[in-house]
């Protein structure tokens, strides 16, 4: 397989392991601001999806055009994700996601 | 493009230009506003006129239309290609309403910037002006339905501005949203209407429908199993719920009266050329495709409404309100005559009806706006300015108002050598000829406009008897009031002018033979499958052919299509067009007769005998304070949708104090009582029984907490897991299929 | 091993390290320099899969504008007289085992899967796929590789634009209304927490005065 030359599998592959690595994040990192690097890596694994299957089995170029809204999308999430995490550490004095559970009661 | 087209664009962009000039630029023009608004609406003014004038001498342009592409949607799966266009549609009845909505938002204009100075939102008062004539023009030129509702929603929206402009005040807050909210009901039938046809039709273009339509209805063209000719009526009805909202029509006319909260030369652009006009339009504009059944609940919606709002209009003291009622008591004659097929009759109407009742608000403005000003002098308070019975005597004092009144009063009640002796002979002769021809309550209708004409006269000449003659009820308000200045009259003086007949046609009695009828507006011919359109009773129609060889008619009429869709008229509507020519001299007999008994009346009880008038009224409390109170549809309203609700609510907010949390208290006293079941054998049991109990809740609770610990990472990792749990449990499935081998 | 196979590799290598250094260092500031790397990595191997325009969004979106957002995130939430700038990984065991859980089964999906195009012929025949080949090829004869190829070194970018005016014009206009209300919402979030430290403080204005 690894000697096989490069194809549609090899980029999916990649993605996959950046997906997992962006929830890995999400899921261990007690930062918020680190959370948020992690939904990054997932937005960029599913980028790297949409570019691979446009290149290796669409017709057009819809793929890529939604791999555009999606960065535009992350950029949107950026803002807004980071005014929350500011709004919270003027609040709680940490950026710890652990510390964020006062809905809970 | 043409270059017609062009200009009325050009006419249509400056308002708005104007309005963007204004608004965003109110501080720094503040009271100069209308040195910027009153330019730009003349400049369209003119322009239209113009327009109006080439497109009237050359009957040969016929109709002109302009259209692009606006929006392209690519192919909808399940639709097919869509995409929505731009229409521009310009015939002769766009090119008068055009110089009529200019022309009366002109006079407005220049009226308003006395009666609004000092206003501490005036430039805000402007802008919306100018953004309500955009609108309205939108409409007029718009060629495809979807275009009308974007204008239809901004005449909403501006007049919601403007009746709502002191929102200081409660009373105009609530009327603006009352506006605004009843106007939102008829919008959403509009819209429905119009989906109804563009799903069928995939196109929003007006003649493109028609066209469709003529073709013949295809079967698919059904909504909840009805047959295509059925769908045809119920789209024509749903685009009725729009006009009925729009032009105040029953059951949705309440908004009307109220909207007299806003400044009174808003009353006046609302009355006579923006705002109640679009809903008669549209259904001039969409006419072709009514069907009988479509028109018969027009007409009756129209005749009713029109009797409603007469009756109502009686016995109000407010002089607006008097006014108001009688708008929505004309407009239900236009709508009538739509309905009965006569909708030259109407829209002629609607012209002439916008230029008089433009008058009579403008004068009720000047009215009010003396009285304010004496009441100021007198350092008075109390007194309400526009109440009738507050006034008296004023043609000596105003005589310009006065005058200019009473013309526009001669004209809405239909006495002769006036506009509106003309358009209600029409359109009674129109509602007549159907009335001749139809069977069952059809034939009621043009008693109900004979009637209404005389109630009509009757209110009117009440109110002028008690403003503008007799003797001052405040005789200290009444020795400081003052006419008005020029730049209030001047607009009086000219709209009085357009309510003479001269202006419409040389001959007095003889309206078709004016330029308007002649050479403008024509009544489109109807593309409606033939069985769905009316069927007159054969007797009359024979009958009426023998009549006509006697009478020599031998011409049949042309009826060349508005919307330049010409298409052979139908057979009804070359009956009604024939029939008409026989009575119509009938029909003004029995309008003029009518008006003249009103004003009779009028005259005996306000003038001649004026205690009658208060003997009559405490005899008939109960029908009077029926009237009054506008026959407690807004109280009926307010029970229904209102007090429903928040009875509603209450028995809700009961079934949750009491149910609810009673059950919530009884689940709590339950879980108190198995704590403490709980704690009794914690106690009381064996050692181990205990200690094991205890480890079981701790480590229960745990768990709960574990779960429901408020930590976003660990619901997450959950989420991740029932993923992963969920995939490999499929695909384990998938890779090993199990069969039930039941069978050997 | 062609050259592309080779660059492949080494921007999946370059990928996949600084990944993976965000997800286990333990410094955040360390983590958001490795970002950098991860998105120039992509940006590259966008270039690999033809998608010229994609990469440069990448790079200037994501590399210039949402990395420096979160490189000032970091700075501002983190007092740099603290030494508290650390974010502890706790060994969350349950964690990676799900993920290596969920990686061997994306990865065996990848690699079982038989991926059909558009216009093969197994996918052609099902009614579903008529439709949808009969729709889409209408505009665009051939598969993308080949006009890509046959554009050479005209890039996507027209083609994008043509697309985002046509069929995609509905995304595109509700896309920038969702831009609109982020920064709005972004702008609001800030400006209510300016809002609400003032109150707190009027009552400290005297000491202020008297120093």
């Amino acid at each position: 397989m690894t000697f096989a030359p490069v194809g549609l599998t090899h980029f999916l592959v990649l993605a996959a392991v950046l997906l997992v690595l962006g929830l890995l994040t999400m899921l261990t990192r007690r930062n918020a601001i680190a959370v948020l690097m992690g939904i990054e890596l997932i937005l960029n694994a599913a980028n790297i999806n949409f570019v691979a299957f446009t290149r290796y089995g669409a017709i057009n170029l819809g793929g890529q055009v939604v791999a555009i809204f999606v960065i535009v999308l992350a950029a949107c999430e950026a803002a807004v994700a980071l005014a929350i995490v500011l709004n919270l550490y003027k609040r709680l004095g940490s950026v710890s996601v652990r510390e964020a559970n006062k809905l809970r009661d | 493009m043409d270059q017609l087209i062009v200009l009325s664009l050009v006419a249509l962009g400056i308002p708005l230009l104007g309005f963007v000039l204004v608004i965003f630029n109110q501080k720094s023009l503040g009271e100069r506003a209308h040195l910027v608004s009153i330019p730009t609406i003349a400049f369209s003014t003119a322009i239209s006129l113009y327009v109006a004038w080439v497109k009237i001498k050359n009957p040969a342009l016929g109709t002109l239309q302009w259209s692009a592409e606006w929006i392209r949607f690519g192919i909808v799966p399940g639709f097919g290609p869509l995409a929505i266009h731009l229409n521009i549609l310009f015939d002769s009845m766009t090119a008068i309403l055009m110089v009529v909505v200019t022309g009366v938002s002109l006079l407005v204009h220049v009226f308003s910037s006395e009666y609004m100075k000092r206003d501490s939102r005036y430039a805000r008062y402007y802008a919306f002006l100018g953004l309500f004539t955009f609108s309205m023009l939108g409409i007029l030129l718009s060629g495809n339905l979807f275009q009308i509702y974007i204008f239809w929603e901004l005449v909403g929206f501006s007049s919601y501005a403007l009746i709502g402009h002191w929102y200081e005040r409660s009373g105009p807050q609530y009327a603006s949203k009352k506006a605004f909210i009843t106007n939102r009901v008829g919008d959403v039938f509009f819209w429905i209407g119009i989906l109804l046809l563009f799903a069928q039709f995939h196109t929003f273009d007006l003649r493109a429908i028609f066209g469709f339509i003529n073709e013949g209805l295809p079967l698919s063209f059904s909504i909840l199993g009805f047959s295509p000719e059925t769908t045809l009526t119920i789209a024509g009805l749903l685009i009725f719920g729009g006009a009925i909202a729009k032009s105040a029509q029953f059951p949705l006319h309440i908004w009307l009266p109220d909207a007299m909260e806003g400044p009174t030369p808003v009353s006046a652009l609302i009355h006579a050329a923006t705002m109640v006009a679009a809903g008669v339009y549209l259904m001039a504009r969409v006419f072709p495709l009514l069907t009988a059944d479509a028109m018969l609940v027009v007409a009756c919606v129209g005749a009713f409404t029109s009797f409603l709002a007469a009756t109502i209009a009686l016995t109000q003291r407010d002089i607006k309100r008097v006014l108001a009622y009688s708008t929505i008591s004309q407009l239900g004659l236009m709508m009538m005559s739509i309905g009965a097929g006569a909708v030259a009759s109407g829209i002629f109407h609607l012209v002439t009806h916008a230029a008089f009742k433009a008058c009579l608000f403008l004068g009720a403005g000047s009215v009010i706006h003396a009285m304010h000003r004496a009441m100021h002098a007198v350092h008075d308070h109390e007194t309400d300015a526009q109440d009738i019975h507050n006034m008296g005597g004023l043609l000596k004092k105003m005589p310009v108002t006065g005058w200019t009144y009473l013309i526009a009063t001669l004209a809405i009640t239909g006495l002769p050598l006036t506009a509106g002796f003309m358009s209600k002979g029409e359109i009674l002769s129109g509602v007549l000829a159907y009335g001749n021809l139809q069977t069952g309550i059809a034939t009621a209708l043009p008693w109900i406009g004979f009637g209404v004409t005389m109630l009509t006269a009757l209110y009117m000449w009440r109110q002028i008897f008690l403003v503008f003659f007799g003797i001052p009820s405040k005789p200290d308000l009444y020795a400081k009031i003052q006419e008005s200045p020029r730049v209030m009259t001047a607009p009086l003086v000219i709209l009085a002018l357009l309510s003479l007949w001269i202006c419409y046609g040389r001959n007095p009695i003889d309206p078709e033979h004016g330029w308007l009828l002649k050479k403008g507006v024509t009544t489109p011919a109807q593309v409606i499958p033939p069985q769905t359109a009316p069927t007159f009773r054969p007797k009359h129609y024979l009958s009426y052919q023998t009549e006509q060889d006697g009478f020599g008619i031998a011409v049949a009429p042309s009826i060349e299509g508005t919307q330049g869709w010409s298409v052979p008229p139908m057979p009804h509507q070359v009956a009604l067009m024939e029939n008409r020519h026989g009575i119509s001299a009938i029909a003004e007999y029995y309008a003029l007769g009518s008006a003249v008994l009103g004003f009779l009346i009028a005259w005996l009880f306000f003038s001649f005998r004026p205690g009658m008038a208060v003997s009559v009224r405490k005899a008939f409390k109960p029908l009077y304070t029926f009237s009054f109170r506008g026959w407690f549809i807004d109280d009926l309203y307010e029970f229904v949708f209102s007090d429903t609700i928040i009875f509603s609510s209450r028995v809700s907010a009961w079934v949750d104090r009491v149910v609810i949390d009673g059950l919530v208290n009884l689940a709590a006293r339950v879980a108190v009582l198995l704590s403490r079941i709980v704690g009794w054998f914690d106690r009381y049991v064996v050692d181990g029984l205990v200690t094991l109990t205890g480890a079981t809740i701790q480590f229960l609770g745990l768990m709960a907490r574990s779960v429901q610990s408020g930590r976003i990472q660990t619901y997450l990792t959950w989420v991740v897991a029932a993923v992963v749990a969920i995939f490999f449990i499929a695909w384990w499935a998938l890779a090993h299929p199990f069969t039930l081998s039941i069978l050997p | 091993m062609s050259i592309f196979d080779i660059l492949f590799y080494l921007f999946a290598a370059a990928i996949v390290l600084s990944a993976a250094f965000v997800s286990l260092s333990r410094n955040i500031v360390h983590a958001a320099f490795s970002l950098l790397f991860t998105f120039l990595g992509i940006a590259g191997v966008y270039v690999l899969l033809s998608a010229d325009f994609i990469a440069v969004s990448q790079i200037l979106i994501y590399v210039g504008g949402i990395l420096v957002l979160i490189v000032f995130g970091v700075m501002l939430t983190n007092r740099v007289t603290n030494i508290d700038i650390r974010a502890a990984i706790r060994s969350r065991i349950p964690a990676f085992i799900i993920c290596a859980g969920l990686l061997a089964l994306l990865i065996a999906f990848i690699t079982q899967a038989h991926w059909i195009r558009y216009d093969e012929e197994p996918w052609k025949k099902t009614p579903w796929g008529k439709n949808a080949v009969e729709q889409v090829t209408k505009p665009l004869q051939g598969s993308v590789r080949e006009v890509i190829d046959q554009q050479g070194s005209q890039g996507t970018a027209a083609e994008i634009g043509k697309l985002l005016m046509s069929d995609y014009m509905l995304p595109f206009e509700l896309l920038s209304i969702v831009l609109l209300v982020a920064l709005i919402g972004a702008a609001m979030i800030a400006r209510q927490e300016a809002v609400q430290k003032k109150r707190p403080l009027s009552p400290s204005l005297p000491t202020e005065v008297s120093q």
